[in-house]
């Protein structure tokens, strides 16, 4: 079987080109038909000398040029926007361009060809399989990336006024986010030199007793430092919530609003704001 | 024997940790501490940990014991310049340092110091105003 | 699938070793590319596993592992010694309390700074604690 397909290398390229022109799942406004045959062309050369007894009988150490080569043009196909259908209906019908020839010189041995059909597919599936797991692969580093960089942007320091930080948080917190808020709020008073921070929890949706001892944890770390913690932006539902579950938020310092959080860091630092005697003309 | 320098900066003493504090050491810097309180008569200590990278409840225990040392001697203990890391290690191990206080660097430890001592001194003078305020020598 | 990547044992018989066992911690941590705060964490938790097997069994041996599940990589540490073992490994387990003359929050505070944690003792044998702390965890 193996030599009978190296020697109708040319005729298995053939026929698979033709299958796909058939195939309602060929994509000429993707890919060119010149493109398209080189890269099949570069796939049967691959497969037809790569296969032998060890590959057919799913050979790990066998499979891994093929599986490489095929995994690029998963790869390449999925940033060109074919769909994992389409990718897996291209190795398809290479499967049964090859099966055509195998079934055409074997003649009326049926239980010879019964025995290369099944190897044969079994070689296919693996690959199919494993181009499709590539593919999905390739997806979720996509949103492995998208999540870090969530984590990344959703949880800004903004410097208030001199020894002031601001942090509003937006989302969910679970225990993952809340280690990125506490070690950026952290790293901020450090950096900035700044004796208060506020956490501001307006956007925050629920607070659940795990977010509140998260909240906990973090306000406890600032003190540890040295620095002060406020949280504000308590909503009613929010405060009602804590109060149902029994939480225990009295050693920290909280506020319904920012502002009122920053006029009570100003009272901390001692600093007043005041309005002015006579209204100065505004430069602009 | 290695040890760990304490600097004398007016009635203020400042030691800054900057190696791995093994057992030994530790508890060398535990003892040279309270004699170098009782001896210069110092009002506060300064132990600046920017430098560590690791507290484990040994070395918290360290810390606390020379703050409790320091206050019956009638010296506060400021640590300073914990790393963001420590603390919330720290946090999670359940290690809060009570009766240890805290600030961001050791300009403000020394802020914290100094107004730790006003207050008292300005209780302790309030019966007799001419008594000399702040340090005893 | 856990697979180990790499691995190395240390001998722990002196307190200064603590040290110096610290240091390998972090020179994996590092290799595996760990977080300042979860270095930090995994290098606290493994100072007090070291200590306690110090304190209560004079020694023992600790195995480094780098491993990985997937995408995933962390680093295992066991910690095997021939102690007097623990009795009653819950009540061990519970916040608060010690036998030892230290600040109660060996264990417990050990477990909240790691991903994995799994203690195993048997009395007059000796007691083998191991813990996983993964690269995110």
């Amino acid at each position: 079987m193996l030599a009978l397909l190296r020697s109708k290398k040319p005729q298995i390229l053939e026929r698979w080109i033709q299958h796909q022109l058939t195939l309602d799942t060929l994509r000429d406004d993707l890919i060119s038909n010149d493109e398209l045959r080189e890269q099949s062309e570069g796939i049967v050369n691959l497969i037809v000398d790569q296969i032998s007894e060890q590959t057919l009988a799913l050979d790990p150490y066998a499979l891994e040029p093929i599986l490489e080569y095929l995994s690029g043009i998963a790869i390449s196909r999925a940033r060109h926007g074919f769909s994992p259908r389409e990718t897996s209906f291209y190795l398809f019908s290479l499967k049964n361009a090859m099966l055509d020839m195998l079934a055409e010189s074997a003649g009326s041995d049926i239980a010879a060809l019964y025995d290369m059909t099944r190897s044969l597919g079994r070689f296919f599936d693996e690959l199919s399989t494993s181009t499709f797991e590539t593919f999905i692969k390739g997806r979720e580093e996509v949103i492995l990336r998208q999540t870090d960089e969530i984590a990344e942007i959703s949880t800004p320091v903004i410097r208030v006024w001199d020894q002031i930080l601001a942090m509003p948080l937006i989302g969910t917190l679970d225990s993952a986010r809340t280690q990125v808020v506490m070690e950026n709020l952290l790293q901020a008073i450090v950096d900035t030199g700044s004796e208060i921070a506020i956490l501001d929890i307006s956007g925050v949706p629920a607070v659940d007793s795990l977010v509140a001892q998260h909240l906990i944890k973090t306000v406890s770390a600032t003190r540890l430092m040295g620095a002060e913690c406020i949280i504000s932006g308590i909503r009613p539902e929010i405060a009602q919530t804590v109060v149902q579950l029994g939480i225990d938020l009295s050693q920290v310092i909280t506020k319904a609003t920012l502002a009122s959080a920053l006029k009570s860091a100003f009272s901390m630092l001692k600093l007043e704001v005041r309005k002015t005697q006579s209204q100065k003309p505004f430069l602009i | 024997m290695e040890r760990i320098p304490i600097l004398r900066m007016g009635s203020f003493l400042l030691v800054t940790i900057q190696v791995d504090l093994y057992d030994r050491l530790a508890l060398t810097l535990e003892s040279d501490l309270v004699q170098a309180i009782s001896k210069t008569g110092a009002q506060g200590v300064l132990i600046d940990i920017s430098a560590v990278s690791i507290v484990d409840s040994f070395m918290g225990r360290i810390i606390g014991n020379i703050a409790s040392m320091a206050r019956l001697l009638d010296a506060y203990t400021v640590v300073v310049g914990m790393q963001p890391a420590v603390a919330i290690t720290l946090i999670e191990l359940g290690l809060t340092l009570p009766g240890v206080q805290t600030a961001l660097n050791v300009e403000k430890g020394m802020q914290l110091l100094q107004s730790r001592i006003q207050v008292t001194a300005s209780v302790e003078e309030a019966p007799n105003e001419d008594d000399d305020a702040g340090s005893p020598e | 699938m856990l697979v180990v990547l790499n691995k190395d044992a240390f001998q722990i018989q002196r307190e200064q070793d603590v040290i110096l066992f610290r240091n390998r911690v972090k020179e994996f941590a590092v290799r595996i590319g760990m977080g300042v705060v979860n270095q930090t964490k995994l290098i606290t938790a493994a100072s007090e596993l070291v200590r306690n097997m110090l304190r209560y069994a004079s020694g023992g041996e600790v195995l480094i592992e780098v491993i990985t599940r997937g995408r995933e990589n962390g680093i295992r540490l066991t910690f095997k010694d021939q102690g007097p073992g623990i009795p009653d490994i819950k009540l061990a387990m519970q916040d608060g309390y010690s036998t030892g003359r230290s600040l109660g929050l060996g264990l417990p505070g050990t477990k909240r700074l790691v991903s994995e944690f799994d203690i195993k003792s048997t009395v007059g044998v000796g007691t083998t604690v191991t813990i996983v702390k993964w690269k995110n965890g």
